[in-house]
């Protein structure tokens, strides 16, 4: 009996799909966010900053039963979708959309807290420069976050190889369709005589997890040397 | 420069009412910390907006409520030199200084970046990261990045301080050199008494946020002696040198001087406290101070237990600081003769 099942590597590879593209799909949202609460003013930005970190603080099943009721075929989003013949639940976009929802307040917490450590001057200088104001944000407020958004990217990423409670109640324990690792894990814990297999998985993640710390380690000191 | 301006701003407790009309290629803007100053840099670059009022550089209006004119920085064309320079850490020396010039447009290209390298001496730094540079490179290289925007006007806010006595005296002759070369009006805040004399003619004093006077930047100086604790200091621009045995002998108002400091500075800046000036009735034949100078007595301000007596040596003018016993034991009365009485060592080269 070899070491992982071909389910497992299955499992694996959706894992790896479903926590990448949900970071680098909230990412871009996630930088835009961290700047409207870091440098502006804007109406309302309590209850945005208090929206955004709602995840944080409530358990994840009940972050998944949300977006079971706003995704459902008859939640007020899943309508329009059905509109157009696209089905969220019990799919890899509903396993996506539900890391995204649970990993979004650490990715924001992570930069935002890089952006407001970067002076205000340096945008302003560049601005005096002949820099509008997105050439500035691009040219110098992002890269001098750099750092803070790969660590947020990073937590993202670990977080959303663990998820557990929003996906399974969005989209299920399908193997080969939604089943990740932690979903696969709770399968063979279950099951009888499942507790070998289950430790093999438990290995991998370890694994993985150890890997994208220590890839994140050297991108981040590699930037700091610049 | 003609820079026409009548701003209103209040932020929180302090407010800031400013109208003042200058022209002018190196003008000061003095006054003490709080005053007022670094807001009204803000404002005029267009970082912050003024409540109400206009501001008008040359023939372009930058802002104007009634108008509902406000050019962002960006389209201003107002250079700044912040306070510890700023210069983006994550760029070499090379991008820090064509940031600006590679956003400017090409019929505005007025500079060329090695015109600015050379004249700045920035060659050997262009390849070097910014947090590898001191602090006087650093300013330095702040200085380029904002001449090559080609800017109309160039704001320096509080350039020097923070840097030690050194390397203050190190730029200075940069910064003079450049803004005698390159023909872009200045606009120097600081507050130091000595930096304004040494790089303005003119100078606005701010004081809570208000333009309290305009006035000379020598001016400045002397009317700022009676309250201040120091000395006031002479500022002598010398010559060239001639070796005189041990001594460096420089030309000056007529005089021959005689300094214990020679050699090739660049332009020869002393400064001598108007303390170590001592007057003497009658020629002291002998003593062991190596300048004795004939002069005439002009006015004298009394301030305190202090008195500010003007010499005028020749063509050149000193001041001297003596206590009023001593003026009236002189009787050194307007249009006297006196011999000023100055030590070699007494003057302190600038650069």
């Amino acid at each position: 009996m070899s070491f992982l099942q071909p389910s497992d590597t299955q499992a694996i590879l959706l894992s790896l799909e479903v926590a990448c593209t949900a970071t680098l799909v909230s990412t871009p949202l996630g930088i835009g966010v961290a700047y409207l609460l870091a440098h502006t003013r804007i109406p309302g930005k309590t209850l945005l900053e208090g929206i955004v970190n709602l995840p944080l603080v409530l358990p994840p099943v009940v972050v998944g039963y949300l977006l079971l009721v706003l995704f459902g075929r008859h939640g007020y989003i899943g309508r329009l979708l059905a509109h157009f013949h696209i089905q969220i639940i019990f799919t890899l976009t509903g396993a996506i959309i539900a890391s995204s929802v649970v990993g979004f307040p650490l990715l924001v917490r992570s930069i935002r807290l890089g952006m407001e450590s970067v002076d205000s001057v340096y945008g302003k200088a560049a601005r005096t420069m002949g820099a509008g104001a997105w050439d500035a944000f691009f040219t110098i407020t992002l890269p001098l976050s750099a750092r803070a958004v790969l660590a947020g990217m990073t937590l993202m990423f670990a977080r959303s190889l663990g998820e557990f409670g929003a996906t399974i109640i969005l989209a299920g324990n399908i193997p080969g369709v939604t089943q990740t690792i932690p979903l696969a894990i709770y399968e063979y814990t279950s099951a009888p005589g499942g507790d070998r297999m289950a430790l093999s998985l438990c290995l991998v993640s370890i694994m993985l997890s150890l890997l994208v710390l220590l890839a994140s380690g050297s991108v981040a000191s590699s930037l700091k040397r610049r | 420069m003609q820079l026409d301006v009548a701003i209103q701003k209040k932020q929180g407790d302090f407010s800031c009412d400013v109208r003042f009309s200058l022209t002018g290629r190196r003008v000061g803007i003095f006054g003490a910390s709080g005053s007022g100053k670094s807001t009204l840099m803000h404002l005029l670059a267009g970082l912050l907006k003024p409540d109400r009022g206009h501001i008008r550089l040359g023939d372009i209006t930058l802002f104007d409520s009634a108008a509902g004119i406000n050019l962002p920085p960006e389209k201003r064309r107002v250079g700044v030199v912040f306070q510890g320079a700023h210069l983006f850490p994550h760029m070499s020396v090379r991008r820090n200084l064509l940031y600006g010039w590679q956003r400017t447009p090409a019929q505005d290209r007025h500079l060329q970046p090695d015109a600015i390298i050379d004249v700045l001496n920035l060659h050997h730094l262009l390849d070097r990261g910014v947090n590898l540079l001191s602090g006087g490179e650093r300013q330095r290289v702040a200085l380029a990045r904002t001449v090559l925007t080609c800017p109309r006007l160039i704001l320096m806010d509080e350039p020097l301080t923070g840097l030690d006595e050194e390397m203050k005296f190190q730029i200075i002759p940069y910064l003079i050199r450049f803004f005698a070369s390159f023909d872009i009006p200045l606009l120097f805040i600081s507050h130091s008494l000595l930096e304004m004399r040494l790089m303005t003619r003119q100078v606005l004093v701010i004081e809570e946020g208000r333009v309290n006077r305009q006035i000379s930047a020598e001016e400045l100086a002397r009317s700022s002696w009676a309250g201040s604790r120091q000395g006031y200091a002479n500022l002598l621009r010398l010559g060239q040198p001639e070796a005189c045995g041990d001594l460096w002998a420089y030309e000056w108002g007529g005089h021959r001087l005689i300094l214990t400091e020679g050699g090739d500075g660049y332009e020869n800046i002393f400064e001598l406290d108007a303390r170590e000036i001592l007057l003497f009735k009658r020629h002291p034949e002998a003593t062991s101070a190596r300048n004795l100078l004939p002069c005439r007595v002009g006015k004298h301000i009394a301030a305190g237990n202090r008195v500010r007596v003007e010499l005028q040596c020749g063509a050149d003018q000193l001041i001297a600081q003596i206590v009023p016993e001593s003026l009236r034991e002189l009787g050194l009365e307007e249009g006297k003769e006196v011999i000023a009485v100055i030590k070699a060592s007494a003057f302190r080269r600038l650069f």
